[in-house]
């Protein structure tokens, strides 16, 4: 899987589920304001990881990942790994 | 102290004959069925495929997808049939949010939910792969904890369970705690989800009927010819609240609820008596200061089983004798509701009462020995009525009994 469909995959299911708009979701802009994340979501963010891309996140990873290019970066890595 | 008169302002229905309270009015005066065969429990093994059908509720747009994702099947019910009675109590946000508003409602299953998150722990080996939502849709009280989040509700706040007479007892309870003054608007009713996994071992105790041939003739209260229930759900919400506040508040006023009787069996855990339903009914009409004479409908609990229909009309012809007020079992078009037939029972009720009919036992063609002692409404009855009673039995041997009035001042 490119980069690029990494990308496309995570907005799309990101959209899906937080019932966002697409065009609100900027590299730059901050994920945890954009969904409107609280504790429980990122459980359902680890959910949605595994379900479309085959891994399991531990919650500490979420550490420090502020941005959806980090998010995005995080999620490249791994599935390069 | 005063005893307070405790009066419904608000109802609301999600069930398999109508998915609000002028839908399922105009179902019940036809007479009309909501049972139908459901393929995928004949390929599930079940021994009957028979069931209520009801369509998936559509949440999306209507609240938050935090809360929908929290929701089990019996709370998306539950949610609906709420919004439903607080618009016709004319209780909008801005009421619950500056009173102490409760909640009772009767629930006694979250199986699918339940038994979704079991195989996912087994499928993944992984605890937080069920995702946040599992526990708040497996626990029982998922009815109350998320129509109380939902609503921003701030009185009391709890489940009842008390099998299939939930909702008839969350009812009793609500009327109860405002008679005695400890809570002035408590929003109750039963939920019941509709699933092949919340009926897969009430089916593998043969207590389903197996009529498949003709499902909605399948359900057959009092009739010599019946086999077994056919299990159904939803949810059916009742908004009690004291008179003054329905007064003050300029609230329509669907009934007074006047008496409440309970009892327990002490025997078998799924064999019915005669003794403790006939303990409930008379309790209730103590509790109401009234007469057999002056109960204008009974609907019954008769959910199409041999021994529980047969033993609630040998406990009404005790209490009643030759009194025969009109009867009818509308689980004859609904199948058994479960945990929310005691609520939505109510609602039935109410609504053949503001309407001037009562409602059919369908498929009702030769009564047994017992049920030809009572007056069973075999068609649709044009009749004016002031006071119903409603009875609701369940496992374990728990008996509730309410009687509603017309309110005329």
């Amino acid at each position: 899987m490119s980069n690029e469909e990494i990308v496309s995959t995570t907005k799309m299911f990101l959209v899906e589920e937080f019932e966002v708009n697409e065009a609100d979701i900027l590299p730059s802009a901050s994920l945890k304001d954009t969904l409107d994340l609280d504790s429980l979501d990122y459980v359902d963010l680890v959910v949605l990881i595994d379900s479309h891309f085959g891994f399991k996140v531990e919650q500490q990873d979420f550490v420090g990942m502020v941005t959806f290019q980090d998010f995005y970066n995080f999620i490249i890595k791994k599935v390069n790994k | 102290m005063q005893l307070r008169r405790v009066v419904i302002t608000g109802t609301g229905i999600y069930s398999c004959i109508g998915k609000d309270v002028s839908e399922v009015t105009k179902s019940l005066y036809k007479g009309q069925s909501g049972i139908v065969f459901s393929q995928e429990r004949k390929d599930l093994g079940f021994r009957s495929a028979l069931t209520g059908y009801l369509d998936k509720p559509d949440l999306q747009g209507l609240i938050h997808r935090r809360y929908r994702n929290y929701m089990s099947q019996e709370a998306e019910y539950a949610y609906l049939s709420t919004i439903e009675a607080l618009k016709q109590a004319k209780m909008e946000q801005d009421f619950l949010d500056n009173n102490e508003v409760g909640i009772l409602f009767g629930n006694d299953s979250t199986a699918k939910a339940v038994i979704e998150s079991a195989d996912i722990i087994r499928t993944k080996k992984d605890t937080t792969l069920v995702g946040s939502g599992a526990i708040f849709q497996s626990m029982n009280s998922t009815v109350t904890m998320n129509l109380s989040t939902i609503f921003r509700l701030k009185g009391i706040n709890f489940t009842i369970s008390g099998a299939c007479a939930s909702g008839s007892h969350s009812i009793g309870m609500a009327y109860t705690m405002i008679r005695h003054g400890y809570q002035n608007v408590v929003i109750c009713g039963g939920a019941q989800e509709v699933n092949a996994m919340a009926f897969g071992s009430f089916d593998g105790i043969g207590a389903f009927s197996i009529r498949e041939s003709a499902p909605t003739q399948a359900s057959r209260p009092f009739d010599i010819g019946r086999d077994g229930l056919v299990p159904s759900g939803g949810a059916a919400t009742v908004i009690l609240e004291t008179l003054e506040s329905a007064l003050r508040r300029g609230a329509p006023i669907l009934g007074e609820v006047i008496g409440y009787g309970f009892s327990s069996n002490g025997g078998h855990i799924s064999q019915p008596n005669v003794d403790g339903p006939s303990r409930s009914l008379r309790m209730c009409l103590k509790d109401a200061e009234i007469m057999t004479k002056d109960i204008g409908y009974i609907n019954a609990h008769a959910t199409s089983t041999i021994i529980g229909d047969m033993n609630e009309a040998k406990a009404i012809y005790e209490v009643f004798g030759t009194e025969k007020p009109l009867l009818s079992s509308t689980k004859s078009m609904t199948g058994h509701e479960c945990w929310m037939a005691g609520a939505s029972e109510i609602v039935y009720s109410l609504a053949m009462m503001h309407n001037d009919f009562i409602a059919p036992n369908i498929n009702l063609e030769t009564p047994d020995e017992d049920s030809a002692k009572l007056n069973i409404a075999k068609t649709t009855i044009e009749k004016n009525f002031d006071i119903f009673l409603s009875n609701s039995f369940g496992f374990g041997g728990t008996n509730s009994t309410l009687i509603v009035k017309k309110y005329k001042g």
